[in-house]
């Protein structure tokens, strides 16, 4: 069984049916690309998919639960989590914090023993410590973990993002543009890390990405979205031969 | 000497505008409203209290657990039946219901208890303390406000920095959305800012009617007000901020009582609150927040 089943997913804004007849099939720990021209609604797929938007039809079903429509928090707790195309870091709290935001749901232990400092919240709070560093060394960023969120340079930021959306163990992540604004060094760099980050926590991931030799060098399994519609889906290679792709890319008829 | 006496009461009234103040900026800091019912809340505590202390006759410390409980419950069933239905609506909206359930308050407490002032039996069974040969006299009342207060913000600073539902209600602050993504219940972390503003609000009112015993349906409302100044000056949305910003305006208050006019005493208050808005929109310890063009 996949793990995830996207079927026929469409939504409308007012009059403008934004995607629609949307099919994808996600399977364990492999790597996928969302590619398209600018306003294609690759971000719309992904908000529906995270519960940010209600799509008008079509079914989302993740390891066999439809989650079609529901809270972006339940839909958190049941294994999707994502990065934001604009970084969306808590900017005030320390990159450890950021990360112990996406450990909530991890770690519990309730309100008493967290204003009473009981031995719950000690061992709770240890653990999440734990945790924490262990992702923020994975990312290379646990020399800055009392630094705020803001202060740190926008490619270790991007970086957190991830760290944070992973805290929340997910069976899938999301990475809107992960590699945007980035340099060819940093990018190869992130290839990388994207790469073991699948090996090493065995999730499928999803992403969107513009820079073509990165979504061509790491994807195994490309979806072309244009107008809201799936266009082509395959390999990279036929991908790029695909007649359709470079139409939507380059203007044709 | 008198000067000293003054300072001990302007720290010891400050420090419950502090307490009150503390309800006004998490709720303003994480749910993004003023909620001015929070003023008639510290009211409902007190009538809880008197309720129990003295139509019960149960000791202070069930009096003072009891309105807790009451306030919390009052609190956590305004922000459901008030509050969260209008959650996506305009501010606007959010604001003017807000004052509504503040004249709610009242006229109910006018309904139940009537308007005739209640004479509050103090909590605080402390003798005053005496400095320099009867001089400088401190109530008991004014210490345990002191203290208490100073107890609060220590817990409260911890509970917020320290906490994991701390840093949730800090994450739901900055960023509602990335907030609900990393899967933290919004609506639960609110509840729980109201349920906090208003536990301690209850203790605001307890030690309130102890030091100013005359109990009736407007008693919150002034002090109501005055804790959202002290809010705004110190900064709103910051804690320490409230703390700061109460304590001062209690000194504030009580010296220009004490030498200017009892009667300009609040316009005084009120008159400092503009000066510090014109040189420090963002009041006292608050963030700079940059418009985004």
């Amino acid at each position: 069984m996949a793990l995830l089943e996207v079927k026929d997913l469409g939504i409308v804004f007012g009059g403008l049916q934004a995607v629609s007849k949307l099919n994808l099939t996600i399977e364990k720990g492999r790597l996928y690309g969302l590619i398209g021209p600018n306003g294609a609604g690759k971000t719309t797929v992904f908000n529906m998919l995270t519960g940010v938007y209600r799509p008008t039809e079509g079914s989302i079903v993740l390891d066999g639960e439809n989650i079609t429509g529901q809270r972006p928090a339940h839909i958190c707790q049941k294994g999707i989590a994502r990065t934001f195309q604009n970084i969306r870091l808590f900017q005030d709290l320390t990159v450890l914090d950021n990360v112990k935001v996406g450990l909530h749901n991890q770690v519990r232990y309730n309100m008493w023993s967290g204003i009473l400092r009981l031995p719950a919240y000690r061992a709770g709070e240890r653990r999440m410590n734990e945790r924490a560093m262990e992702l923020l060394r994975i990312f290379d960023l646990d020399g800055e973990a009392a630094l705020k969120a803001s202060s740190l340079p926008y490619g270790k930021q991007r970086k957190l993002e991830i760290a944070r959306a992973l805290a929340t163990s997910p069976k899938l992540l999301l990475l809107d543009e992960p590699a945007a604004g980035m340099n060819p060094n940093e990018t190869a760099e992130l290839m990388n890390t994207i790469k073991a980050v699948r090996e090493r926590f065995g999730i499928a991931i999803l992403l969107i990405e513009h820079d073509m030799s990165f979504v061509m060098g790491i994807c195994e399994q490309i979806t072309v979205l244009d107008y809201g519609r799936v266009i082509a889906a395959g390999t990279g290679e036929e991908i790029r031969q695909n007649p359709k792709v470079i139409a939507a890319y380059l203007g044709g008829d | 000497m008198q000067f000293l006496s003054y300072l001990v009461n302007g720290v010891s009234l400050g420090s419950i505008y502090a307490v009150i103040a503390l309800g006004y900026t998490m709720v303003y800091g994480i749910a993004r409203m003023l909620n001015f019912a929070h003023g008639d809340i510290i009211m409902v505590g007190g009538y809880v209290a008197f309720i129990v202390m003295t139509d019960l006759g149960l000791p202070a410390l069930a009096a003072i657990l009891a309105a807790m409980l009451a306030c919390t419950l009052l609190g956590i069933l305004i922000e459901r039946l008030a509050y969260r239905p209008l959650r996506a609506a305009p501010s606007l909206a959010v604001l003017i219901t807000a004052i509504g359930v503040s004249y709610l308050l009242q006229n109910l407490a006018l309904l139940i208890w009537g308007s005739a002032p209640r004479s509050f039996t103090s909590v605080v069974t402390l003798k005053p303390l005496r400095f320099f040969d009867g001089q400088l006299v401190i109530t008991g009342e004014a210490v345990v406000s002191i203290l208490v207060s100073a107890v609060i913000m220590v817990v409260l600073n911890l509970f917020v920095n320290k906490t994991k539902m701390g840093h949730a209600m800090q994450a739901v602050s900055e960023d509602r959305g990335a907030a609900q993504l990393m899967g933290i219940n919004v609506n639960a972390t609110i509840t729980l800012t109201f349920a906090i503003g208003s536990g301690l609000a209850a203790v605001a009112g307890v030690l309130l009617c102890s030091a100013y015993p005359s109990l009736q349906p407007t008693t919150g409302a002034m002090p109501g007000i005055k804790a959202f100044t002290a809010a705004v000056f110190g900064g709103i949305g910051s804690i320490p901020g409230a703390m700061v910003g109460g304590v001062l305006l209690g000194i504030i208050e009580i010296l220009g009582k004490a030498y200017i006019s009892t009667q300009l005493a609040d316009a005084i208050v009120f008159a400092v609150l503009i000066v510090v808005l014109l040189v420090r929109p963002t009041g006292l310890l608050g963030k700079k927040t940059n418009e985004k063009v």
